[in-house]
C-alpha cells in the first residue's frame, strides 16, 4: 500500500491495513536491530526534534535511538508544559523550533489535543508521543506488534486492560489498534477510574479483576499514579493493590499461555506483583524492543520511505 | 420625532401584535397608531413594512471587559456589537479589573457608556469584595451608584452561609442576586461536559451535577431566606427541572439560558475546538432538548448570551489551557429566531425572552414595553433576512465565536435607543451620530 500521512496524531482514523503496513515496516526495522552495525542511512540529512513538554525518559530515548538507527540528526528539546499565563505559548515554542527547519517533530505534551493543534499550525510532520489523556499512537502500535509476535494474531483474543483507564492515553490508542484488529477488550479498574461511557467503544467494563482476567490471552496492567489517591479516586495503594493488583493467584485464571504486558514504568507490588513482573510470561521488555522498531517505522514512513531496503 | 411605519408591532407587555405605526418623541414612546400612517409627519420616518417592531432587546449577561481588559473588549465596541445585534440594553458583569465592587467602578462604567456607548449599559456589581467570596460588597452604595443586581459571575459564591446572609440582607431592599451556579470542587478542574465526547478526547469532564447541585443549593437558600434569586446560564436538564420546581413552589427564582446551550452540544468540541469551550460547558443532546422545553413552557425567563470576548492567543492554544467563553451579541437574535421554526415558540414569546423577561427580572423601569411613556428603545427585526456571520462582520474586539461561517436567518435591521437610531441597515435610514 501507499503511505500518505504527513502526521501520526492518533490511531482513531487508522485503517487495519495501515496498521499492518506499519507493523510490516517495523519487522524490517527490527531486522536492522539484529545486525552488528545497527544503523541504516535511510534518514541521513533529516532532522528529528523530540519536543517534550512532559518528562518521559523512556519514550524520548526510544524515539531518539529509533532516529539515530536511521541516521537522522536527533535533537532533544525539553520544557515544562507551556501555559498562557507562564511565558511562551505552545504555538510560539513550536514555531521557533520549526524555523530551524526540522523534518519531524515528535511531541509529548500534557494537554489532550496538543499534537493535533500543532499539526494545524506548523508545516513539518508531527508524531504524537502522547498528548494528555488522548492518545499515544506509537504505544498502541507497539502493543499490537508485541502481541502479534507472540500470538500470531489479534482477532478473537481476550485482552484485559487493568488500571487507571480514565487518565490513560495508552488505553485510548490500544482501543483503536487492538480493538480494530478484532480483539475482545475488557477494561477493568476502580469505578472512579473506568468511565461507564467507555462501553461505547465496544469494550466490556468491569471493576472485578477476576472477571476481566478469567480466560484472557493478554493482560495489560497500567501504572497507577500515587497522585490519584491524593485526589480520592481510591482509598489507598494498599486497597488498590488488593482489589486491582495482578498476582499469581489472579493470573492463574487467565489462559495457560496468557502473557502480561505493561507500558511502564511499573510500580512493583502495587499493580503488578514482583514475581509476575519478572516471570517468563511478562512481555514488558519485549514491548520496549518492539517500541524502537515501531518508532523507526513511523519515522521512516513520515520521512518519505515507501519500501524498506534490506 | 421618529415614526416607524407599517411594521408588525409586537408588545407582549400589552398583548399587542398587529400592523401599525409607532411614534417616538423626546426619547419616549408617544403612541401606537393603527390604520393609515399619519399623512404629514415632521421627523424621521422608518418604513418597517414586512418587519417586526419590538421593544428594544435586552441582554442581561455580557462581559464588556471595562475596566481592565480593554484589549478584549471595550464599552464602545461591545455596545456597537450589541446595537448591530438588535440590543438596546446590555447588563455587564462585575469581573473586571478592578472588580466592580465599589461605586467608583459602577459610576465609571455608567459614565463611560453615556459618553461612548451605542446602547444602555446596566452594571451588575459583585456580591463579594474582589469576587473573593469572603466579605459582602456594600450593596446599597452600589445600588445607589446604578448597579441593577449583584453577581460574582465567573465564579460561584462557594460559601453557602455567606450567600444566605447576602440574600437575606438584601431581601428588604428588593435587590436580586444572580448566581453563577457551580460547585467548583465537584467541577474538579474539568474542561468539558462529562460525557462521551470528553471521554473520547481525553478531556477532564465537568459533570452536570456540578451545576445542578449548586442550583439546588441556591434555590434552597432562596427558599430559606425569601430572597430574590436568578440562575445564570442554565445548561443542564436538571437545572431546568429545578427552576421549574422552584417556580411551582412560589419562590421568586428566575433563570436564563444562552443561545449556545439550545443550539450546540458537546459534539462541537470535536477536533478540540477552543471556540466551543465555555463554562458551563456545552452539554449533551438531552440537556439541549430540556432547555428548549424550558423555553417553550415559560420556565426560562430570559435568553442572555454571556458575551465573553477573548483575544485570539488565549484561544489559539491547547484546549486545556484555553480561556472559557464566546462572543454572542451579534448572533443571539438570529439563533433565537431559529426557535420559531416549527412553531416551537411564538414571536411574542421570543420578545418576552429577549426583552420583557430581562426587564422584569431586573426591574428595569421603562424597558421591555412599547406603552406610551416607555423609553424609546426599539428593535426592528427582519425575521427572514438571510446572511452569513463572517469574521469581518464582527464588531467586537474579539472574534471567539463557534458560529463564524454560519448561515443565519433573521437579524435586526434598525436599533433605536432612547429615540436615536444606533444601527440601521434599512434602505434610506442612517444611524444618528
Amino acid at each position: 500500500m501507499e503511505w500518505h500521512r504527513r502526521h501520526v496524531l492518533g490511531l482513531s482514523d487508522f485503517h487495519p491495513e495501515e496498521m499492518e503496513f506499519v507493523i510490516d515496516t517495523a519487522r524490517s526495522m527490527e531486522e536492522v536491530l539484529t545486525r552488528d552495525i545497527k544503523k541504516v542511512p535511510a534518514l541521513r540529512g533529516k532532522t528529528v526534534v523530540n519536543l517534550f513538554f512532559e518528562a518521559s525518559t523512556r519514550t524520548r530515548t526510544s524515539f531518539e535511538i529509533a532516529g539515530k538507527r536511521l541516521s537522522a540528526d536527533v535533537v532533544n528539546f525539553s520544557s515544562s508544559a507551556s501555559s498562557v499565563s507562564k511565558g511562551e505559548t505552545l504555538l510560539d515554542t513550536a514555531r521557533n523550533i520549526e524555523a530551524m527547519k526540522p523534518n519531524i517533530l515528535v511531541v509529548r505534551h500534557s494537554a489532550s489535543g496538543a499534537a493535533l493543534f500543532l499539526s494545524r499550525h506548523v508545516s513539518c510532520s508531527i508524531i504524537n508521543a502522547g498528548d494528555g489523556q488522548n492518545e499515544h499512537p506509537s504505544q498502541g502500535l507497539l502493543d499490537l506488534y508485541t502481541i502479534l509476535k507472540v500470538k500470531g494474531k489479534i482477532a478473537g483474543l481476550k485482552i484485559a486492560i487493568v488500571g487507571d483507564i480514565l487518565h490513560s492515553r495508552v488505553v485510548r490508542s490500544d482501543l483503536h489498534s487492538l480493538g480494530r484488529m478484532g480483539a475482545k477488550l475488557w477494561l477493568c479498574g476502580p469505578a472512579t477510574l473506568v468511565p461507564r461511557e467507555m462501553e461505547r467503544t465496544g469494550a466490556i467494563v468491569t471493576s472485578d479483576i477476576r472477571e476481566a482476567v478469567r480466560g484472557a490471552d493478554v493482560v495489560i496492567m497500567l501504572r497507577i499514579q500515587l497522585e490519584r489517591q491524593k485526589t480520592s479516586y481510591f482509598p489507598s495503594l494498599r486497597e488498590y493493590s488488593r482489589r486491582f493488583g495482578l498476582n499469581r493467584d489472579i493470573f492463574s485464571l487467565a489462559k495457560d499461555d496468557a502473557v502480561i504486558m505493561h507500558p511502564g514504568p511499573i510500580n512493583r507490588g502495587v499493580e503488578l506483583s514482583d514475581e509476575l513482573a519478572d516471570c517468563e510470561r511478562s512481555l514488558v521488555l519485549r514491548q520496549v524492543e518492539s517500541g524502537v522498531a515501531v518508532r523507526m517505522a513511523l519515522l521512516y514512513l513520515l520521512a518519505g520511505g515507501s519500501h524498506v531496503a534490506h | 420625532m421618529l415614526l416607524i411605519k407599517g411594521g408588525r408591532v409586537i408588545d407582549p407587555a400589552s398583548g399587542r401584535d398587529e400592523i401599525g405605526h409607532l411614534v417616538l418623541e423626546n426619547g419616549k414612546v408617544r403612541e401606537f397608531l393603527a390604520g393609515d400612517p399619519p399623512a404629514r409627519f415632521q421627523g424621521k420616518v422608518i418604513s418597517a413594512e414586512g418587519k417586526w417592531v419590538v421593544p428594544g432587546l435586552i441582554d442581561m449577561h455580557v462581559h464588556l471587559r471595562n475596566p481592565g481588559y480593554e484589549w478584549k473588549e471595550d464599552i464602545s465596541t461591545g455596545t456597537r456589537a450589541a446595537a448591530a445585534g438588535g440590543f438596546t440594553s446590555v447588563v455587564c458583569m462585575a469581573n473586571t479589573n478592578p472588580v466592580n465592587d465599589s461605586p467608583e467602578v459602577t459610576r465609571h462604567i455608567i459614565e463611560k457608556a453615556l459618553r461612548e456607548g451605542c446602547a444602555n449599559v446596566f452594571p451588575v456589581a459583585a456580591v463579594t469584595l474582589g469576587l473573593e467570596g469572603k466579605e459582602m460588597a456594600d450593596f446599597s452604595e452600589l445600588a445607589d451608584a446604578g448597579a441593577v443586581a449583584f453577581s460574582d459571575d465567573g465564579k460561584p459564591v462557594e460559601n453557602a452561609l455567606l450567600l444566605r446572609r447576602a440574600m437575606e440582607y438584601v431581601r428588604p431592599f428588593g435587590y436580586r442576586i444572580l448566581s453563577h451556579a457551580e460547585d467548583a470542587v465537584l467541577a474538579g478542574g474539568g474542561a468539558a461536559h462529562e460525557g462521551w465526547t470528553a471521554r473520547k478526547l481525553g478531556i477532564p469532564g465537568i459533570p452536570s451535577a456540578a451545576e445542578d447541585v449548586a442550583i439546588a443549593r441556591d434555590i434552597l437558600i432562596a427558599r430559606q431566606t425569601g430572597g430574590k434569586l436568578h440562575i445564570q446560564h442554565i445548561s443542564t436538564r436538571m437545572g431546568v427541572d429545578l427552576l421549574r420546581m422552584a417556580r411551582r413552589a412560589g419562590l421568586d427564582v428566575t433563570g436564563e439560558t444562552a443561545p449556545q446551550y439550545f443550539t450546540l452540544t458537546d459534539a462541537a468540541l470535536e477536533g478540540y475546538d477552543t471556540n466551543a469551550k465555555m463554562n458551563p460547558p456545552l452539554r449533551g443532546e438531552e440537556d439541549r432538548m430540556a432547555i428548549l422545553e424550558g423555553i417553550q413552557d415559560g420556565t426560562i425567563d430570559a435568553i442572555a448570551c454571556d458575551h465573553a470576548p477573548h483575544e485570539s492567543y488565549v484561544k489559539k492554544c491547547e484546549f486545556a489551557v484555553a480561556a472559557n467563553g464566546i462572543i454572542g451579541l451579534q448572533t443571539s437574535l438570529p439563533l433565537s429566531l431559529s426557535l420559531l421554526a416549527g412553531g416551537k415558540i411564538t414571536p411574542a414569546r421570543l420578545v418576552d425572552l429577549l426583552s420583557v423577561g430581562p426587564s422584569r427580572v431586573l426591574g428595569l423601569r421603562g424597558k421591555g414595553s412599547l406603552a406610551p411613556g416607555a423609553d424609546a428603545d426599539i428593535t426592528v427585526i427582519d425575521p427572514d433576512a438571510a446572511w452569513e456571520f463572517r469574521p469581518e462582520d464582527v464588531l467586537s474586539k474579539s472574534k471567539n465565536s463557534p458560529f463564524l461561517g454560519w448561515k443565519m436567518r433573521g437579524r435586526a435591521v434598525a436599533t433605536i435607543c432612547g429615540g436615536r437610531v444606533r444601527h440601521a441597515t434599512i434602505a434610506g435610514v442612517t444611524a444618528d451620530a
